[in-house]
């Protein structure tokens, strides 16, 4: 007798019930077309600075392919605490506050894991990064979600945190400088923030991979800002301002006790960071600031120009402070994000995302990644004009 | 302007001439008027030289054409030491640089371009070799041109990414 197999079942429910992802549904569509000018690419594009790459195929000329500690190598610990305290102005200990992952992804999925027991809830700023979402399910908690909107820049009020906060909140979760909005926040507006954080004693994930793309001012870390080190678990990484995204390599910083928590997730299922990685992540700390420099000074200088050119076709656009994405409003074309989206694409051929994938409050708008060459920007910027002449 | 913005136009410019002044004046949050004056100051002090245009001619057909580098040997004269020959050799049309070397067994380091082999030979025997000061040179013909002012002529990197990623 065959035995008759259902995947459904042999999932668990948690997996099961998890909705694949809006980006992944966007990409597929945009893949299987020709001469589409994308603006939907969430990584930089530029290739990782030549020092980076040459220390790492030195590093594997000389033989380094062995694991290195769990926690990363210790050199390259020292190089992270250098640079959040001289940037940043936050303390990490090397040796038992800082773990050296597998991307910032894994950083986030260990921290949740670490911290949250089953239905505990997660507060999630939103539109946030598709990932926050799942990560939290799948590590048994449940995601409630605090709204921001363009007339605030993004920016998360007290009055939104408050009122979402239960019995039930462990922690929240944020991306500052923002995926997919771009909007940052100051310390002034950290603080605000700071009582209804101490008085329900959260716990805050702060997912700052963005920090080094900001414009105009330096990023504010809210782990810097008086007592908040204690409760703060810091994530950052190097694919974004250092352009590593294929080399899967960030880090997490947090007290002892909570990082032992990471620790020990991290060793039991990663062993460790790719040591290749690790070798080019050292470089980049010793040696990549002026490589990082000029990719920042770029991306400035094409958010000015998308920015501009996205009011001219008449779509309202706040002017993002940090990361390389531009979130206009299309609410004025009537049409949901999807359906915007969907029309930019076949009609015009940009590929965009849309805005609700970030979550319900990324409705009405766009993410435009303008870390994209000129030329493209300039033609994309062409066919949304001429879209929005058909719409109107 | 201030020199920190100067030197971000003066890389806009030097990426790609053919931008307009408006574009960068809108990279760089700055009027089109501001940007327009800063050229016209920066052409004046001779800071911005030229817009060339960088060919790779190994791609046109047709078109017959050889670079060499000279090591050029000279005895210096007194009073102008190598600034009077270095300008001599500057006047021929045929030749497109010319540098006084440190270190190296020769002093001038001179790049020709010719249509073909026998005009730069020629070039080097019959008006290079016959200055006064020229003691020695030696022709390096250029086989194939691989990167070019910062560009790389064959290799161009396309962008890897995929469509859309988070
Ligand atoms: C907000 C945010 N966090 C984390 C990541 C993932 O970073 P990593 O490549 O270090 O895993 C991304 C990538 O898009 C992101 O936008």
């Amino acid at each position: 007798m065959s035995m008759q197999l259902s995947v459904k079942s042999r999932l668990s429910s948690t997996v099961a019930s998890l909705k694949p992802s809006g980006i992944r549904r966007f990409f597929d569509l945009a893949a299987s077309m020709e001469g589409v000018i994308s603006l939907g690419v969430g990584e930089p594009d530029f290739v990782t600075p030549w020092r980076m790459r040459e220390a790492s195929i030195s590093s594997l000329e000389r033989g380094h392919t062995a694991y290195t500690s769990n926690a990363g190598m210790p050199q390259l610990r020292v190089e992270i605490q250098k640079y959040l305290e001289e940037r940043f102005s936050v303390s990490y200990h090397p040796e038992n506050e800082i773990l050296v992952t597998v991307g910032a992804s894994e950083a986030i999925d260990i921290a949740l894991r670490a911290i949250l027991d089953p239905g505990d809830e997660v507060l999630v700023v939103e539109p946030c990064y598709v990932s926050y979402e799942p990560v939290i399910r799948l590590a048994g908690g449940v995601p409630v979600f605090l709204k921001t909107t363009m007339e605030n820049q993004f920016k998360l009020t007290p009055e939104e945190l408050e009122t979402h906060i239960t019995p039930r909140t462990k922690a929240i979760i944020f991306c500052y400088p923002n995926n997919p909005t771009g909007g940052t926040m100051t310390a002034d507006e950290w603080k605000t923030l700071l009582p209804i954080i101490e008085k329900h004693d959260l716990l805050v994930i702060s997912d700052e991979i963005y920090a080094e793309l900001t414009y105009g001012r330096m990023h504010d870390s809210i782990a810097a800002l008086p007592g908040m080190k204690d409760r703060t678990i810091l994530i950052s990484g190097f694919s974004k301002a250092f352009a590593m995204t294929g080399w899967r390599l960030g880090y997490v910083c947090a007290t002892p006790d909570l990082l032992a928590g990471m620790l020990k997730i991290h060793q039991y299922t990663m062993l460790c960071a790719p040591t290749m990685a690790q070798m080019a992540a050292l470089e980049a700390l010793r040696h990549g600031r002026s490589d990082m420099e000029r990719m920042i000074e770029s991306y400035r200088q094409r958010r000015n120009f998308v920015v501009d050119g996205f009011r001219q076709i008449g779509l309202s656009c706040h002017e993002p402070d940090g990361a390389f994405y531009a979130f206009p409003s299309i609410a004025s074309t009537g049409l949901s994000s999807s359906e915007f989206a969907e029309k930019l694409l076949m009609e015009e051929k940009v590929a965009v995302v849309p805005g609700d994938v970030f979550g319900e409050s990324g409705n009405g708008h766009i993410r435009c990644s303008y870390a994209t060459s000129m030329e493209q920007l300039k033609k994309a910027l062409d066919r949304m004009e001429s879209l929005m002449g058909k719409l109107s | 302007m201030d020199s920190k913005k100067q030197r971000e136009l003066l890389h806009l410019l030097e990426e790609d001439s053919r931008m307009s002044a408006e574009q960068i004046g809108k990279m760089l949050a700055e009027p089109t008027e501001v940007i327009e004056r800063a050229i016209a100051t920066l052409e004046a002090e001779k800071v911005i030289v030229k817009y060339p245009a960088l060919i790779n001619w190994e791609r046109v057909e047709d078109h017959p054409y050889v670079n060499a580098m000279i090591d050029v040997k000279v005895t210096p004269k007194r009073d102008v030491g190598f600034d009077e020959v270095a300008e001599r050799i500057c006047r021929f049309p045929e030749v497109k640089a010319v540098y006084l070397m440190s270190g190296a067994s020769y002093d001038l380091s001179v790049v020709l371009e010719g249509k073909t082999m026998r005009e730069v030979a020629t070039f080097v025997s019959q008006k290079l070799a016959t200055l006064d000061s020229v003691v020695s040179t030696a022709t390096h013909f250029i086989l194939k041109r691989y990167k070019h002012d910062g560009i790389e002529l064959e290799d161009r990197d396309e962008d890897r990414r995929m469509v859309v990623t988070p």
